[in-house]
């Protein structure tokens, strides 16, 4: 029992491909343009064009297509549960039935439509992740956010938060691991009963885990304290963002990539009708 | 302005909120620029309280404490003793802050809003100091234990501080880990570091130029490390290094032989080896 294993959104993988290279806020950007077209996918044949774009962040970023699969696992049971959502509570018109249930050819479409549009959703979002550091996401972030500031909204105390918590992630699984590993060394059983057994058994994990991270926080603010850190003062960068020629380009591709694909969208089934016919 | 000290601690006294004893009870200590004094002492003798006074974390509520000539209760040179003494901790998980070992390191740079290029060049040095040049560009969740202390002491190295302050850094490493800082730790010192080295290993206390013994908020014992294993540290109930009592069990056989430290190079050298 491990739960680290495959969990990868969140875990940068250091690189120089030309993905890497991007500027975080340009990354960002694109990332949002890419999710809103994703939105606007309505037919299950639109994702062979939505997989063809992921395929080629794969390349440009040099991360293997097959861990890009895997950063959806994560979310999976979310993903079926909509597909079963989607499945059985769409009105239209009747295909099948087994009991009070009843699957509608809408209903089909629309299940797998959400299903993959969530699981892509968050394929994008893992290049996003594994392309960039969390502390470069932070200062893009930040910077995207700066606006906020003129409302007194903690831009930099946030991305501060957010740098600790992506930096914490693998920290925390291997915690959880160990004291999984360390409860189940003195007769825990988390793998059988029913679903209240089974949640009423992880509290001897929940605690120690809690206590863990609220001591490890007090401990993490000390330390950034001594090494001169004043939330809310001003700071520098090693590494200053700076947008460059091919962050445009990038964006413009993005744009261009969804354009095409509302085009896909809208004339995608006119032509395959006209295909039939011919 | 205090001068010519790296600390000067007069009778300081600091009391947790709520707790029934000081955890510093008067405390004296002068420390000279290059001395590397190792501070002994059992769980809740105050070591960990000290370290944090000298570096500011804490002011003590009686008594004052100077760090490089800086009061420390003065909120105007708080930011300036940080910079200039640097804290170490016991467990690396807690100090770092960034997921990127170069990152990580330029954390301290970066909160003094120096330059891109002043950042970079501290980072090269500290990364070049403590041997971790090669992997600046790893997860800092994939380094070994040792890696990672190396690494939280590149983080205190970058903000180039003439003073390091290491609580217990050694104690979670393994002996080859602890071998390895120790070893970057005497570089350091010869470069004219000066470092207050808290330790409950015994054989960490190899290359200090003095120790100090605490008891209950209290410096009870002060002095040369010729003196400390010349038999104080077993009149303290210290435990003995393992070279050591083959030593002394050779000089109660009879063998006339000098003081030593707990160093096997140095116990080889008595031996005539």
């Amino acid at each position: 029992m491990k739960l680290s294993n495959g969990f990868s959104i969140g875990q940068f993988i250091p690189g120089d491909s030309f993905v890497h290279s991007l500027d975080p806020r340009c990354k960002i950007i694109v990332t949002f343009v890419l999710l809103a077209g994703l939105f606007m996918a309505g037919n299950p044949a639109d994702f062979v064009l939505w997989a063809a774009c992921l395929a080629i962040c794969s390349a440009a970023s040099r991360v293997k297509f097959s861990s890009i699969l895997r950063s959806g696992r994560p979310v999976l049971f979310l993903v079926v549960f909509t597909v079963v959502l989607n499945l059985f509570w769409t009105p239209g018109r009747e295909i099948f039935r087994i009991g009070f249930l009843k699957i509608t050819e809408e209903g089909l479409i629309l299940a797998f439509v959400m299903g993959l549009r969530l699981y892509f959703l968050v394929m994008f979002a893992a290049v996003l992740m594994m392309t960039t550091s969390p502390m470069s996401f932070s200062d893009g972030l930040e910077r995207l956010l700066s606006p906020l500031a003129i409302l007194r909204f903690p831009v930099s105390e946030m991305a501060m938060m957010m740098t600790i918590a992506l930096r914490f992630i693998p920290t925390l699984f291997e915690e959880t691991d160990r004291i999984l590993k360390a409860q189940i060394s003195r007769g825990a059983d988390f793998e059988s009963g029913g679903l209240l057994k089974r949640a009423r058994s992880y509290i001897p994990v929940l605690v120690p885990l809690f206590v863990l991270v609220f001591a490890r926080a007090e401990n993490l603010a000390t330390a950034m304290e001594s090494r001169c850190y004043v939330p809310g003062a001003p700071r520098t960068r090693m590494n200053p963002l700076s947008w460059s020629v091919r962050d445009t380009n990038a964006l413009l591709y993005a744009i261009f990539f969804v354009a095409l694909s509302k085009l896909w969208t809208m004339y995608m089934p006119q032509m395959a009708r006209l295909l039939t016919h011919a | 302005m205090e001068q010519e000290r790296i600390f000067s601690i007069r009778g300081a006294v600091y009391s947790y909120k709520g707790a029934t004893a000081p955890a510093l009870d008067g405390i004296d200590l002068e420390v000279a620029p290059g001395e590397w004094i190792a501070l002994l002492g059992a769980n809740g003798s105050g070591k960990s309280t000290l370290a944090k006074i000298c570096n500011a974390l804490l002011a003590p509520t009686q008594g004052a404490c100077f760090a490089l000539g800086l009061d420390s209760s003065d909120p105007d040179c708080v930011p300036l003793i940080r910079q200039g003494v640097a804290l170490v901790f016991q467990n690396p998980e807690d100090q770092i802050v960034c997921a990127i070992v170069e990152e990580d390191v330029a954390f301290g740079p970066e909160n003094l809003a120096l330059s891109p290029d002043d950042i970079r060049g501290r980072v090269d040095r500290a990364l070049e100091l403590t041997g971790l040049s090669e992997l600046r560009r790893r997860g800092s969740h994939t380094l070994s234990g040792g890696q990672k202390q190396r690494l939280a002491l590149a983080g205190a190295l970058a903000l180039e501080p003439r003073a390091l302050v290491l609580d217990e850094a050694t104690s979670m490493l393994d002996p080859e880990g602890r071998a390895s800082l120790l070893e970057c730790l005497r570089e350091l010192n010869r470069r004219g570091m000066t470092m207050i080295q808290i330790t409950h290993i015994m054989e960490d206390t190899a290359y200090a130029s003095r120790i100090a013994v605490m008891e209950s908020g209290r410096i009870v014992w002060d002095g040369s490390p010729s003196d400390f294993w010349g038999g104080e540290y077993l009149r303290r109930g210290f435990d003995e290094p393992g070279e050591l009592a083959l030593y002394r069990e050779l000089r109660s056989r009879g063998l006339i032989l000098p003081d030593t430290r707990p160093v096997v190079e140095d116990i080889l050298e008595a031996l005539c080896l």
